[in-house]
């Protein structure tokens, strides 16, 4: 058997996410080895025809021509994993969703008829079946070696599916909303990232999304009574995962 | 290298350049032996974020414009601090901006090192990428490995995350990493620093093409510190200014071409931003060794071949590396980490150099504390027309080049510069027709 073909695809995004490929510095040439890198414009010129074993994608789908290109590599790949909030929320770019985009255009371009994008910023599932998601804002890297050292091996991937709460307790933080009285999203918020917000004093943000079955209301109601300001507590919701917290500001 | 002799008239086209951040294509149109037309097309899709952020919180930015780009994210959370420090009338301790100089260092660190090592240095061995320049010469990859992973080391311990640093706030940081912390790097910093004197030493001795440019160098300038984290914007030109009259002076065009605003001086001019400018107007300020490592290395004071910016990227990871050795044996971490900032009305401007050049951010402010307007020049949308520059002036002087080797050429053209799309789009597929 020959070594399995691995491609990246890049959407509406940041890069940070593939970045995190090339972050894995102690694993990177490990990773080359065992794989072949079959498409990944960041990292090389190199180009081989599909069909994928892996396909990592990158980014929301915010043009008709992007929605019609995710298709194509559905077509063509085994695995599809989405990687980051972009390609699983829509990421920051989602809040146009709550917005006039012709009024986002012209805020932003002289010539609004040169530019062409939807209405919307959706996540990759919106568009096709996907296999497996990563969240983050950006995705752990280890938890993306974990993935894809997995999906390779045909079992279930090891990523932590509770919340920032459990992991901040585990990390030893002291809890920032009893004992400082911050507003923080950890309770509702998915595992992944170690707590690191808490663990330098500030309240979680949200970047990793909600877990499973989070009672984000509960969360809100308390933080309220904290003496949080609803206003803030909506854009503390309404930011990097906008469109999977969307009750919680909506309302 | 052999050149091939070809047809007098063809298209290049490339559609995705590779080994740049971002989405973008080139194409080039030569008819009858004459350039006709270089286009430096940006597709990557537009994301709004001087939209979305209208109505947010005053505390926002650090966090929210983090995202524009993954490779450079404290770039744009320094910029935004500065600016909305600079419209609330606070100026934060030196012991805090002296942090925040570290931090920065990690991220020049990590994005010329990834830049240097995996992007562009396979350009000059005919590679496709890293791991093919890994198979003939593996030391140098690892060397380069290593050094971008202490650049990450330093944005975790000081930024609490290497990609979208967590302990950035406006007025300061969340907390301040101990003395202990940052001292626990010193000895692989060291390590590192050695890696990063043979690494100007490695690339200097790469083939450069001979190529000059005359188009104005613009970056910041300090009295006495190399450039990063602040300063006024100055310019081959002869002038000096602050960065709020370096923007009344820059005019954004919309070109049809483009998700990317084309930036010029005065709304005509082409210049460039990033290591060359940096290198050109600062070179008395480089620090000790990466000034012994120039002078080493052969390269010119006045150097304006932009494909000897490796070198100059190289030499400024020389700088980033005893720039933060420097500042850790001086530590004392801040207390408190921050300054308290009140949000007021009023304007703000703030300007630092990113790895790809100097960026601004200019906030307008409420009372209440949310943004009415936000405006982000990041360095790429400022040096997208003296890349065309560039592109017209490498393919003027290789017409005799086959399309394989004329499209090779023009790609790295383009990577010279590591252009990042994400940034600007707010780019590269290369097409050459003749």
């Amino acid at each position: 058997m020959g070594k399995a073909k691995l491609a990246v695809w890049k959407f509406a995004s940041c890069d940070g996410c593939q970045l995190s490929i090339l972050d894995c510095e102690d694993e990177l040439l490990a990773i080359a080895d065992a794989v072949e890198i079959a498409n990944f414009t960041e990292m090389t010129r190199k180009v081989i025809d599909g069909p994928y074993d892996i396909s990592l994608v990158e980014g929301s789908i915010t043009t008709a021509d992007d929605a019609q290109r995710i298709v194509e590599i559905r077509k063509n790949s085994a695995v599809i994993v989405a990687i980051g909030a972009c390609a699983t929320a829509g990421g920051i770019q989602a809040l146009r969703n709550y917005a006039d985009i012709d009024e986002y255009v012209s805020a932003v371009y002289a010539h609004p008829e040169y530019i062409s994008t939807l209405a919307t910023s959706r996540s990759i599932s919106d568009f096709i079946k996907v296999d497996l998601e990563l969240h983050g804002c950006p995705v752990n890297k280890e938890h993306l070696i974990e993935l894809v050292a997995a999906s390779l091996a045909g079992r279930k991937p090891r990523i932590p599916q509770y919340s920032v709460c459990e992991e901040c307790k585990l990390r030893g933080n002291v809890c920032v909303v009893v004992a400082e009285n911050m507003p923080c999203l950890g309770p509702v918020t998915s595992a992944g990232c170690g707590a690191l917000c808490p663990a330098v004093k500030r309240g979680c943000y949200g970047c990793f999304g909600p877990m499973q079955k989070a009672n984000t209301t509960s969360l809100a109601i308390r933080l309220k009574e904290n003496g949080a300001d609803e206003d803030k507590l909506h854009r503390m919701f309404k930011t990097f995962n906008a469109t999977k917290f969307e009750k919680e500001f909506s309302s | 290298m052999e050149k091939k002799k070809m047809a007098t008239s063809c298209d290049i086209d490339v559609h995705g350049i590779a080994r740049i951040e971002g989405e973008g294509a080139l194409h080039v149109h030569i008819d009858d032996g004459e350039l006709k037309n270089v286009e430096l097309e940006i597709f990557e899709p537009p994301r709004f974020f001087e939209a979305f952020l209208r109505g947010r919180g005053f505390e926002e930015p650090p966090d929210i414009t983090a995202r524009i780009c993954g490779i450079c994210p404290v770039a744009y959370q320094m910029s935004a601090c500065l600016a909305i420090e600079d419209a609330c009338s606070v100026q934060v301790r030196d012991e805090i901006q002296t942090l925040r100089r570290l931090l920065y260092c990690g991220e020049w660190i990590q994005s010329h090192v990834l830049h240097v090592f995996l992007l562009h240095a396979p350009d000059f061995f005919g590679l496709e990428d890293a791991v093919e320049l890994a198979k003939i010469n593996k030391s140098a990859v690892e060397r380069g490995l290593f050094m971008k992973k202490m650049g990450n080391k330093l944005m975790e311990v000081v930024g609490g995350r290497a990609i979208h640093p967590v302990n950035v706030r406006v007025g300061g940081f969340y907390s301040a990493p101990s003395k202990g912390d940052l001292q626990d790097l010193v000895e692989d910093l060291k390590k590192a620093l050695d890696y990063a004197i043979w690494a100007v030493e490695w690339v200097a001795a790469f083939d450069f093409p001979d190529i000059n440019t005359s188009y104005p160098l613009v970056s910041l300038v300090h009295d006495t510190l190399y450039p990063i984290d602040y300063g006024t914007v100055a310019s081959t030109e002869g002038f000096n200014v602050s960065p709020k009259e370096f923007l009344d002076r820059i005019v954004e065009e919309h070109v049809a071409r483009s998700s990317a605003l084309h930036a010029k001086l005065d709304g005509e001019t082409p210049y460039l931003t990033g290591p060359m400018a940096r290198f050109n107007l600062n070179y008395d300020r480089l620090t000790p060794i990466a000034k012994q490592c120039a002078e080493a290395s052969g390269i010119e004071r006045d150097c304006r071949n932009p494909f000897k910016t490796i070198i100059m990227r190289s030499l400024e990871v020389v700088v980033a590396f005893e720039e933060a050795l420097r500042i850790i044996d001086n530590y004392v971490a801040p207390d408190p980490s921050y300054e308290q900032v009140l949000p007021r009305s009023g304007i703000g401007y703030g300007a630092t150099e990113a790895p790809r050049g100097t960026i601004v951010h200019r906030y307008e402010l409420g009372k209440d504390g949310l943004i009415k307007e936000a405006q982000i020049v990041p360095p790429t949308s400022q040096n997208q027309a003296a890349i065309e520059e560039d592109l017209k002036n490498v393919i003027a002087n290789n017409m005799d080049l086959d399309q394989e080797q004329l499209t090779n050429y023009c790609e790295t053209a383009v990577r010279n510069h590591d252009p990042c799309i994400s940034c600007s789009a707010h780019f590269l597929d290369v097409d050459i027709k003749r």
